[in-house]
């Protein structure tokens, strides 16, 4: 029992930087935007962000760096797309390879060295709670963040107006436009915002997850978070649940590394991120058209809930996803 | 309020879609603008609304010039638009889709927006409730809660771009009484329209554009002579409603069918067409009238074989289809023109040869010359306004349907066309039906579905009414007259009508 606490306290915390990450491209693609630079700018972002850290002797300079390459990447993408109309994807795609190089390159002198890291805060009075405790009062500052980014980014899309504007931007941009709406500029906005995100996530995991920097640090995470937002819908809660599997996933596959000594330690590094793409596809099965005629041949009482469950599950993209916006 | 415009001039490259265009409609007024496709109407329009801006000559708000930046600007200004297709927010609730970057002052909370909408939607009449989401509205409902939406956001004068079309007689006539009260109180409204009979219905006045320019004496008074209008909007010639050329067919039992239906029973969503026995005669063209997703939809499916029933057999001269793919009912001779042409019909970019190459039967190599000699016999006998080099998207809407119907084989035997003149102005609709009635009478049946009456009774030699997903019996036209339809469209008195109501299941 206690064991299982732990493993699962080690979980949330383990998801933080994907939750930061997530959060950052819901918000970007729900304005419309897709940032397919994410995996990039994420280890430029833990690369500059452990350097400033390291330099400057500041946790808080450490991470503000690692925001600003993030919302900077996220900048330079919107410029090339948004202004200048080129293809989102096939300039995301390119950022990504460039800052992955780019990181590689510059973060040559970090590399194996020793530097700061977020120091552990249990909340006073509250950690000492059973079970809840050192479930969610144990952690660092940066973890209990990304406990309240999601409540945050939640509440911002779907009960405030200027979440409800953002995510018109997403679905159909000329109804915003109609309504006197500057929209280039508010996807440019949101566009930062998540790219700023997406850097604190690198610099989550440079400067406290998996502290330091090393050659390809983050190893591909910025590729299963892309994935997660879209398998999750592009709905906040739907989007952290992905996020907290594919942790415990991972952790799955680190305990039965001991359980499998024969095993190539390869196998359990890529493991998790196999399962999580066929947990996703399964998910997205469902709410196909053959399943819905599996469905159909179910008896009542068992067919509305199960459709009801689908409909829930097949959330549809926002429907101006990546297209360009021109003014009439 | 009274929105004015002098000397208003916008080009688009060498096009003068409106060139020094005066026009002064009044508030408390409902003004209708009358124009072919292309006569500049939406450019006016854009204009006003802050879509555009003009390059040369004012737009004056109770007299005073403006400049509109954007649509907002002038919507703060007091000017709003309904586009002929609703710019709301298809995943959003209608209470979402009113507050969504409405300002502040106008709804302040989620709960004074609900009360709003709830008030104006009582008070005009419309059937619009807070949390629709606007997924399951019709396009009728959409357009309501737009006006509902201008109207709460502070506009005195309303643009509508073609507002009836796709939405139901009963939408528009809530429509009109809403548009009459919203005038008789002060507010402007500007009535775009290339209908004679709902301008002459609804408005005051009534100005004609014609190539961008303001046609007679700009805004004249309603009532004007029919035959005036139109030879204001189409510049002369000979535009007296259409004579039939060819005698009306039907009532002869003798006739073989094509398509004969044998308790059928087809789904699609939530609509259930159930038991339906049908025969429809060859070398005929039937109307399928009804309010929009009354179950037409449903049965031309059924008829090119896009769709299969659940249950009941489906012949076609004699031959059982059962089980059979579009493209067998193509070998036999069923061609489908859909309504949304370039979703389903043509690919846009493709040339209009390109389009006459894919046609061509087997073979690694496209016979690029075979594909323009049949573009070009395309483009003269069908008169496209066209080179064979066209890309179908550069061409106009109605080009675009001479262009679908030129594809489709000679010794085509039936022909099944959703909304074959949706969005045509008046003379490329007849000059469709001209082609679809020479097809008729070289023998080829032609099954089509509108929201048009007129279209409905000008053109078929049988009607079949759909209410709800239950079908009347085929009735011929010469039976019909408008009111009876418009009747039957609304339900009241289908039974009698209705030919298989003893043969329908409980």
């Amino acid at each position: 029992m206690q064991q299982l606490l732990i493993d699962l306290a080690a979980v949330l915390a383990a998801a933080a930087p994907l939750i930061f990450a997530t959060m950052g491209e819901t918000i970007s693609e729900r304005a419309g935007v897709i940032n397919l630079s994410l995996d990039g700018s994420m280890l430029l972002a833990a690369m500059v962000g452990f350097a400033a850290a390291s330099i400057s002797g500041s946790l808080s300079v450490g991470f503000a760096a690692a925001a600003l390459v993030g919302a900077l990447v996220a900048l330079i993408l919107g410029a090339l797309s948004l202004s200048l109309g080129q293809s989102q994807t096939a300039v995301g795609f390119v950022l990504a390879l460039l800052c992955t190089d780019l990181s590689s390159f510059l973060g040559a002198p970090y590399a194996r060295k020793p530097g700061p890291a977020v120091p552990h805060a249990p909340v006073p009075g509250m950690s000492d709670i059973p079970v809840i405790g050192p479930l969610l009062f144990s952690h660092d500052l940066l973890i209990y963040a990304s406990f309240l980014l999601l409540p945050a980014v939640w509440w911002f899309l779907y009960r405030t107006r200027a979440g409800l504007v953002l995510r018109a931007l997403g679905e159909r941009p000329q109804t915003a436009y109609a309504r006197g709406v500057p929209v280039i500029r508010l996807r440019y906005l949101y566009m930062i915002l998540g790219g700023a995100l997406v850097g604190i996530a690198g610099a989550a995991y440079s400067l406290d997850l998996k502290q330091g920097w090393s050659y390809r640090h983050t190893f591909g995470t910025g590729w299963i978070a892309l994935a997660i937002v879209i398998f999750g819908g592009w709905q906040p809660w739907r989007v952290a649940i992905g996020c907290y599997l594919f942790a415990a996933l991972q952790a799955l596959a680190s305990r039965s590394q001991s359980v499998l000594p024969g095993m190539p330690t390869q196998v359990f590094q890529v493991a998790p991120f196999v399962l999580m793409i066929v947990v996703l596809a399964l998910i997205n099965l469902l709410s196909s058209p053959t399943a819905a005629r599996r469905l159909a041949a179910l008896p009542k009482p068992l067919r509305h809930p199960a459709e009801r469950f689908v409909a829930w599950l097949a959330t549809p993209a926002p429907a101006a996803l990546g297209q360009p916006f021109q003014r009439p | 309020m009274e929105v004015s415009v002098h000397n208003l001039t916008k080009t688009f490259g060498t096009l003068r879609a409106n060139d020094n265009i005066s026009l002064r409609f009044a508030g408390g007024q409902i003004h209708g603008i009358l124009g072919e496709n292309g006569a500049g109407k939406s450019t006016l329009m854009k204009l006003l609304s802050g879509f555009l801006r003009p390059d040369g000559g004012e737009i004056l708000f109770e007299a005073k010039p403006v400049a509109l930046g954007d649509p907002g600007a002038a919507l703060r200004a007091g000017v709003g638009m309904v586009h002929q297709e609703p710019l709301d927010v298809p995943g959003f609730s209608a209470l979402e889709n009113l507050l969504c970057a409405a300002p502040r002052w106008a709804l302040p909370s989620r709960i004074e927006a609900r009360n709003t909408l709830t008030v104006l939607a009582g008070r005009l009449g419309f059937s619009v409730a807070p949390d629709d989401p606007i997924s399951a509205l019709t396009v009728g409902q959409r357009q309501q809660l737009e006006i509902i939406r201008l109207l709460a956001c502070g506009a005195r004068a309303l643009i509508l771009d073609e507002p009836t079309t796709g939405i139901s007689a009963a939408q528009a006539r809530s429509l009109f009484v809403a548009l009459r009260r919203l005038a008789s109180e002060g507010n402007t409204v500007i009535f775009v329209s290339h209908k004679l009979d709902e301008v002459a219905e609804l408005c005051h006045t009534v100005s004609v554009l014609r190539a961008g320019q303001v046609v007679g004496e700009g805004q004249m008074g309603v009532p004007q002579p029919q035959d005036r209008l139109l030879k204001m909007m189409f510049g002369g010639g000979d535009h007296t409603p259409a004579p039939r050329e060819t005698p009306r067919r039907g009532g002869s039992p003798a006739v073989p069918s094509a398509w004969r239906l044998e308790g059928i029973t087809a789904r699609e969503g939530n609509l259930v067409l159930a038991g339906l026995d049908l025969d429809i005669p060859a070398g005929s063209v039937v109307g399928l009238a009804g309010l929009e997703g009354s179950g037409q939809q449903i049965l031309l499916r059924l008829l090119c074989g896009q769709i299969r029933p659940s249950a009941g057999r489906l012949r076609m001269a004699g031959a059982d289809m059962a089980g059979a793919s579009p493209a067998i009912f193509r070998t036999c001779g069923v061609e489908y023109l859909p309504a949304d042409r370039l979703v389903e019909g043509v690919v846009g970019p493709l040339t209009l040869a390109e389009h006459f190459a894919l046609l061509q039967p087997g073979g690694m190599i496209i016979k690029r010359h075979a594909a323009e000699d049949a573009a070009r016999a395309a483009i003269a006998g069908y008169d496209i306004r066209a080179v064979p080099d066209s890309p179908i998207l550069s061409l106009s809407g109605g080009n675009q349907q001479r262009a679908m119907l030129a594809m489709i084989p000679e010794n085509t035997r039936a022909l099944v066309c959703e909304q074959p003149t949706r969005g045509l102005d008046v003379a490329s609709a007849r000059a469709i039906w001209g082609r679809l009635l020479a097809r008729r009478d070289a023998g080829c049946t032609v099954v089509f579905a509108t929201a048009d009456l007129d279209e409905i009774l000008d053109y078929s030699d049988y009607v079949l009414v759909f209410f709800a997903g239950r079908v009347s019996r085929l009735l011929p036209c010469a039976e019909l007259r408008v009111p009876r339809l418009a009747e039957l469209i609304g339900g009241v008195g289908f039974e009698a009508a209705d030919g298989r109501a003893k043969a329908n299941p409980q």
